[in-house]
């Protein structure tokens, strides 16, 4: 599975909530660790990800906040301003006044402009290959394939101009499955089970980008084996648990209440995750990351979860 | 707390599931919710300002379920809708964006697009809920959902079909990420000035920035009333082009191509016919949400990153004027989790559990001679105190967190963790019930 860190390009995307930015953040810092020279580019630009690595805020100028860890923030209008000095050389942008909110007009009305934007500063980055490997923390699930469809889209609509013209190297870049690969977040639950199958589908419908991995978030773990279980079960029956309260001197009830809530939670799940594999196409690995009972928000989390993901990509 | 006397009788979960469905259905549900069983805050002194879901859906009439993605908005939602049908008796209406599969066959939305559907009695009736009111559901289409705007405000017939197959329109309708927010608001508008619901309960699509849908309306005015519009319109009508303007178009048609600016103006020129509509109606939707009949409902997990953007939400709220009602707080564990006793009893089963295993064995065996091995007894009551220390540390952190909330509502709700997913009526109903008081 350790082809994921030989990709040039991934995109990490996921619904609200399952942790996107958590893995995107992890599998950056891991890839760095193993000596590739990394950046990490938030494009929501909320500045979620320098707190995942405790850093002071990040911006369009990437700097290095760890060793060989580089991160940034996308920013269109500066994204559009580098592509004017460097791709039209045109050399009058302070000249041109109310650029920024003209851009944003233009942008505004014209969908697919941002995206491209986007997408052109991230591929721009990986053929200058000042990078071993850049990973984005995408936006989520339902934004993401108009995203990654907008060079297709721009081809379509636009059919002459410079923008056309630029398109085409960077959908060489994203349909290359050795350079690119989208991957997606998921937990076991309904709706972000949900989603990922859709996601996997409408990717491989509209776009050439490749999904390279589902990443299984939260993965609860298993508490009892089946005979175990039945100790369980007996355990909790009137007798044996009588007896246990005897025996402890307290009441044991909350404590065996909560394994049952563990135990039920972990089945819930695990038929979602069944849903999940046999919804996905059998060529995409999944990587499974253990819920965090003493996950908190920071570095310490983001290498907690960098060394889950090392493990199970074979490392 | 009320529930930790009934932990006595075993905790029963599936028990006490029955027990509580049986009585919904002893007692019509117009009765007044069970007392305060229900509270499940974990902590005093955080509280609300002191009033309950109940009164505050009984005095608005839009109220708008917000909050970070992933926490539970639908449902909350749905839940709140549910439960304001049941008990208060009057007609209302849940507009959700993107409901679960079988939230959306619990109410009745499969396979409906943009129509409002009435939830029909039957289904109560088959979860054991006696509604006195109308529980109604829409499901919003953007893309339907633009279409009508348009034909709601084209000129003529030609112009309305020359937008509908403009391409740059079916771009804007399809893809474009704001008008999501926009035509989410919109809807609600219509809805809300065209028919005759006591409640709509208003799900919010999933954005970038959980802001945007309030800001939607205005920026749709400043679109359309923008220079720029003008600027770009200008030179496809009389292809004259000013020394102030040339810069842009130059750069516009290096960029763009001469031909696309052609699309995105006549697409222009053909919005403009309904520019006077637009704007006004945009207005009219924002004021909207500010109206004193509007109350947002802002939705959160305990966890450290969601609750941080719900209470930033919560203070733009205030500070745009516009009515924070309540606090919902989703998936809170089970108070049960964070008893002091609990700790102890864990500590002990862990310390012990060889010598407990060997005096559990014979009862064990008593009722299967199987499970009377005192080594996989051992390593259950192992896992057990664990799985309990586990889930501890989560509900402590919750607690830690509940109580650095900064903003106080008119209503704090706390929503306990269920064990199952929730998408019928009678698993609705449950959820509602704790938010309710």
């Amino acid at each position: 599975m350790s082809e994921l860190l030989d990709l040039k390009l991934i995109f990490v995307t996921g619904k609200g909530g399952v942790g996107k930015t958590t893995v995107a953040s992890a599998l950056a810092l891991f890839a760095s660790t193993r000596g590739k020279r990394v950046l990490i580019c938030e494009v929501d630009a909320k500045g979620d990800v320098a707190g995942f690595y405790e850093a002071p805020p990040t911006s369009f100028n990437e700097k290095e906040i760890l060793p060989g860890l580089f991160a940034m923030t996308m920013d269109t209008e500066a994204s559009l301003r580098e592509y004017l000095k460097l791709q039209l050389r045109i050399p009058v942008v302070g000249r041109i006044g109310p650029l920024a909110k003209a851009f944003d007009f233009v942008a505004t009305a014209a969908p697919g402009v941002r995206e491209i934007l986007t997408v052109g500063k991230l591929c721009y980055e990986v053929r200058e290959r000042r990078y071993d490997l850049v990973v984005v923390d995408a936006p989520a699930s339902g934004h993401i394939v108009g995203q990654l469809a907008a060079p297709q889209a721009i081809n379509n609509l636009v059919k002459v101009g410079l923008i056309r013209t630029q398109t085409d190297w960077m959908l060489e870049i994203l349909s290359d499955h050795r350079t690119t690969g989208l991957v997606a977040v998921c937990t076991p639950e309904e709706m972000p089970v949900n989603e990922t199958i859709e996601l996997a589908g409408r990717i491989k419908a509209e776009t050439t980008v490749q999904l390279s991995g589902v990443v299984v978030n939260r993965v609860l773990p298993e508490l009892f084996g089946r005979q175990e279980e039945e100790v369980f079960d007996s355990l909790s029956s009137d007798g044996p648990a009588a007896r246990l309260n005897e025996l402890v001197g307290g009441d044991a009830g909350p404590v065996l209440d909560a394994a049952r809530l563990a135990v039920t939670m972990r089945r819930t799940r695990s038929t979602h995750l069944v849903r999940l594999r046999e919804g996905i196409d059998d060529s995409v690995p999944m990587l499974y990351l253990p819920y965090l009972f003493t996950r908190s928000h920071g570095l310490r989390t983001t290498r907690q979860v960098a060394a889950s993901l090392g493990e199970e990509l074979g490392y | 707390m009320a529930d930790r006397n009934e932990r006595t009788d075993r905790g029963n979960r599936a028990d006490r599931a029955n027990r509580s469905r049986r009585s919904e259905r002893a007692e019509p549900a117009t009765t007044p919710a069970r007392p305060s069983r229900t509270r499940r805050s974990p902590r005093a002194g955080v509280e609300g300002a002191g009033g309950s879901m109940d009164g505050l859906l009984a005095t608005k009439e839009i109220a708008v379920a917000c909050g970070p993605g992933g926490v539970g908005k639908t449902t909350t939602a749905a839940a709140a809708a549910v439960m304001a049908a049941v008990r208060h008796g009057s007609k209302v209406l849940v507009l959700t964006i993107d409901p679960a599969k079988r939230l959306a066959n619990a109410l009745g939305l499969d396979g409906i697009g943009n129509a409002e559907h009435r939830v029909p009695d039957e289904s109560f009736r088959a979860a054991g809920i006696k509604p006195r009111g109308q529980l109604w559901a829409a499901m919003l289409d953007t893309k339907e959902s633009w279409d009508a705007l348009i034909r709601r405000h084209a000129p003529d017939r030609q112009t309305r079909d020359e937008i509908l197959a403009n391409p740059l329109y079916q771009n804007i309708s399809g893809r474009f990420v704001q008008s999501h927010d926009y035509i989410a608001m919109e809807r609600l508008y219509e809805i809300h000035s065209e028919s005759d619901y006591d409640l709509i309960v208003v799900d919010t699509p999933p954005t970038r920035n959980a802001l945007d849908f309030l800001d939607a309306p205005q920026r749709m005015a400043d679109f359309f009333s923008s220079r720029l519009l003008r600027w770009l319109i200008v030179p496809y009508r009389s292809r004259l082009v000013n020394v102030a303007t040339k810069p842009f178009y130059t750069i516009a048609d290096r960029i763009l191509g001469t031909e696309f600016l052609g699309d995105i103006s006549e697409f222009f020129i053909l919005f403009q016919s309904m520019y006077d509509g637009f704007v006004e109606r945009s207005e009219a939707v924002g004021r909207l949400l500010s109206d004193r009949r509007t109350t947002f409902i802002v939705v959160s997990t305990l966890e450290a990153v969601p609750l941080r953007e719900a209470e930033f939400f919560a203070e733009q709220l205030t500070s745009r004027r516009l009515h924070l009602g309540a606090i919902a707080l989703t998936k809170v564990s089970p108070p049960s989790l964070r008893g002091p006793g609990g700790a102890s009893v864990a500590e002990s089963l862990k310390e012990r559990a060889p010598e407990l295993a060997a005096s559990l064995a014979t009862d064990l065996e008593a009722i299967n001679p199987s499970l009377g091995d005192p080594d996989q007894i051992a390593r259950v009551l192992n896992e057990v105190a664990d799985s309990y220390l586990n889930f501890q540390v989560v509900a402590l952190r919750e607690m830690e967190e509940q109580a650095t909330l900064s903003v106080v509502p008119d209503v704090l709700a706390t929503v306990p963790f269920f064990d199952t997913d929730l998408y019928d009526l009678a698993g609705l109903f449950r959820l509602g019930e704790q938010i309710w008081e």
